[in-house]
């Protein structure tokens, strides 16, 4: 715990110049299991305005989605456990706030889409109850009220023929259809900030697009802050702003979005952005980060990522690296940008 | 080109359709109104259902199928049989018993207990046991530790065995002590069941969903869980009425149930046991209506289950 401490970055570099919507400081999560304490999330600094749209990066136990269910208050406790840390909606921490209060904010002012619409619409009400229940549940709308209001939802996420689907259950619409509904559930309230946790990973490519354009249509019109979480490059570069990569429950590096992928300053986002299929790479063997994430009972001394390091030195395994601020060549610092990497330097000019 | 559109629209099946295929204009079809489809066209529930429409109307109004009453006594009938056969629907149709009372009115008029035990008792277990198993599956803790161990301990008691121990304290027996002593004791079985099925549901996506935007835990646990896991339930229940009804007969049999002046199967058939080789008709008729009536019930859940399991499908 006392290394953790001490990384304890001096602060968020990527810090709007508008007031923050939503700031997580050095939010700490854990998982009590029987083979010991698994640390998830380390030490988690971020935040997004309104209007703009951070995206999380990492792999499948990065913390990543742990991170975004601590701040929708769903993590469940146990075995899960805040250690650590603040979440603050417009300057007021979350985790202090009674179960009332954090509901009110649940859906009317901050609202999550999940990975998998079909599981996550219940297959016995029909899709125009679900999203009624929104308005029923915060505003105490009518039934007849909320189904009219169901309707021009439908119509907003631009799903056809909404008057007759309206009474129709999950299970009769396709899957960029029902992402459209998780979407219009989320959109239905107008929240000040959306969390979509991986929204496209259950769809097909090209229906993916049209989900993430619909997402980034909307979040414009509404002017609403976006935090996208996912493991896909491709489906972040066109419409992030800025982008926080996680690797073992801490965040390794922060950049605006066309600055990761031009110039990173980490090794990790390095490795990821070299193990993204290229066109001009026909016949080469595509390259892939050696080694697994670690596991988060055992997350290794010094920087959590030395062990599949190209880079790493003695430092690495003994010290882990506060995210450092990324300067230039001239040594102007980049606004928004940082890495928790000893050898940023090297990495970013390397 | 219409025409061509209208034709594929009109190809049947529309279940095999790919999920991509554009809105039908058909009815929306959830897990109820599919059950629904398959009960109807299931013949077993048709029988079934038409043997409980006629039971329950017997019991409402059993001055409909016969003006004689159960106690009305005719001492000089003794035993009869219905020799002849000639008065269908008559006091004499299924002859007579010890006391000169007829039969077929005893018959129809038997049916009010066994039908109140079985109804009263199922609507018992499944709502104590019901919202207790649920209340124990969602919140878990001490509960569902209280609930569970309490589960474990009513399913070593033989429901027959335990009745037999509780109504002996009585020494004025009616229906509702009937129904008292096997809800108390039958309701840990749909504790059992509704708790296992809502800790299914309860870690369901949509669950977190609807948390995640912002429904409260009452919304949570009617809306949306309890929907999801009352099939099961059902299932019981409706297997279990047979059940009930079956055991209402036994205890009476015993004489440990219903008492006289009530009318019930389980005491005709009680009293018939001495004479079963002079007057076989004595025993035959409410005997063989509560076969009939326990059977209706236990093909009735057979088809609802057939109707409500998806891996039956």
């Amino acid at each position: 715990m006392t290394t953790i401490e001490k990384t304890n970055p001096a602060g968020n570099p990527a810090a709007a110049d508008t007031a923050p919507l939503l700031e997580v400081r050095d939010l700490h999560v854990e998982f009590v299991t029987r083979e010991g304490v698994a640390q998830a999330v380390n030490g988690v600094n971020y935040s997004v305005s309104a209007g703009e749209t951070l995206a999380v990066l990492g792999e499948s136990g990065s913390g990543k989605s742990v991170t975004a269910q601590t701040i929708m208050g769903i993590l469940d406790m146990p075995p899960g456990r805040i250690a650590k840390g603040e979440i603050l909606y417009r300057g007021e921490d979350m985790l202090k706030m009674s179960t009332e209060q954090r509901r009110r904010i649940r859906g009317q002012k901050i609202a999550m889409i999940f990975q998998d619409a079909l599981s996550s619409l219940n297959p016995v009400l029909t899709v125009g109850y679900q999203l009624g229940e929104m308005f029923r549940v915060h505003q105490g709308m009518s039934k007849k009220d909320a189904r009219a209001k169901a309707v021009e939802l439908m119509d907003r996420v631009r799903i056809p023929a909404a008057k007759e689907r309206v009474d129709q259950y999950p299970h009769q619409f396709s899957g960029g259809m029902r992402q459209r509904i998780m979407i219009a559930m989320a959109l239905a309230l107008e929240p000040d900030l959306i969390i979509a946790d991986e929204p496209t990973t259950a769809l097909d490519v090209t229906v993916q697009a049209q989900v993430m354009d619909l997402l980034a249509e909307l979040q414009r019109e509404y002017h609403m802050g976006l935090i996208l979480i996912t493991h896909d490059l491709g489906v972040v570069a066109d419409v992030a702003d800025k982008i926080a990569v996680m690797y073992a429950g801490r965040i390794v590096e922060t950049a605006p979005v066309h600055q990761l992928y031009k110039n990173p300053a980490h090794p990790y986002t390095k490795g990821l952005l070299q193990s993204i299929p290229r066109l001009d790479q026909k016949g080469q063997e595509l390259y892939a980060i050696k080694g697994l994430p670690p596991n988060l009972l055992r997350i290794p001394s010094g920087c959590a990522f030395n062990p599949r390091c190209e880079m790493a030195q003695d430092v690495c395994r003994t010290d882990v690296p506060a995210l450092h601020r990324v300067t230039d060549a001239d040594g102007a610092e980049l606004v928004g940008r940082g890495s928790a990497c000893h050898f940023w330097k090297e990495t970013l000019r390397g | 080109m219409p025409d061509v559109i209208e034709k594929e629209a009109a190809v049947p099946g529309s279940a095999s359709a790919p999920a991509t295929a554009p809105a039908k204009a058909g009815k929306p079809r959830s897990l109820w109104s599919d059950a629904w489809r398959d009960l109807r066209r299931n013949p077993f529930f048709v029988v079934s259902a038409a043997l409980i429409l006629l039971l329950v109307v017997i019991t409402l109004w059993p001055s409909l199928f016969t003006s004689v009453g159960p106690r009305d006594a005719d001492l000089q009938h003794h035993y009869l049989g219905a020799a002849d056969y000639g008065h269908v629907f008559g006091a004499d149709w299924f002859g007579y018993d010890g006391q000169g009372r007829s039969i077929y009115a005893r018959v129809l008029y038997g049916a009010r207990a066994s039908v109140i035990v079985g109804l009263c008792v199922t609507a018992f277990v499944t709502v104590l046991g019901g919202l207790l198993g649920m209340l124990a599956g969602y919140f878990g803790g001490w509960l569902d530790t209280l609930v569970s161990r309490l589960t474990d301990i009513f399913f070593g008691i033989p429901l027959l065995l335990g009745c037999l121990v509780v109504l002996n304290a009585f020494t004025h027996r009616t229906v509702w002590t009937v129904v008292l002593a096997l809800g108390a004791l039958g309701w840990t079985q749909m504790a059992r069941v509704m708790r296992g099925s809502v800790v299914t549901v309860k870690e369901a996506d949509y669950v977190t969903a609807a948390k995640a935007l912002g429904a409260g835990t009452t919304r949570i646990l009617l809306r949306h869980i309890l929907p999801n896991a009352i099939a099961p339930v059902i299932v019981v229940a409706t297997i279990a009425l047979g059940g009930y009804i079956s055991t209402e007969a036994t205890l009476s049999y015993l004489g440990i149930g219903l008492q006289d002046p009530t009318v019930s199967w389980g005491i005709d058939i009680s009293s018939a046991q001495n004479v079963i080789r002079t007057a076989p008709h004595v025993l035959f008729f409410p005997a063989g209506m509560l076969s009939i009536t326990v059977l209706a019930f236990i093909m009735l859940g057979d088809a609802v289950r057939d109707a409500l399991d998806p891996k039956l499908r």
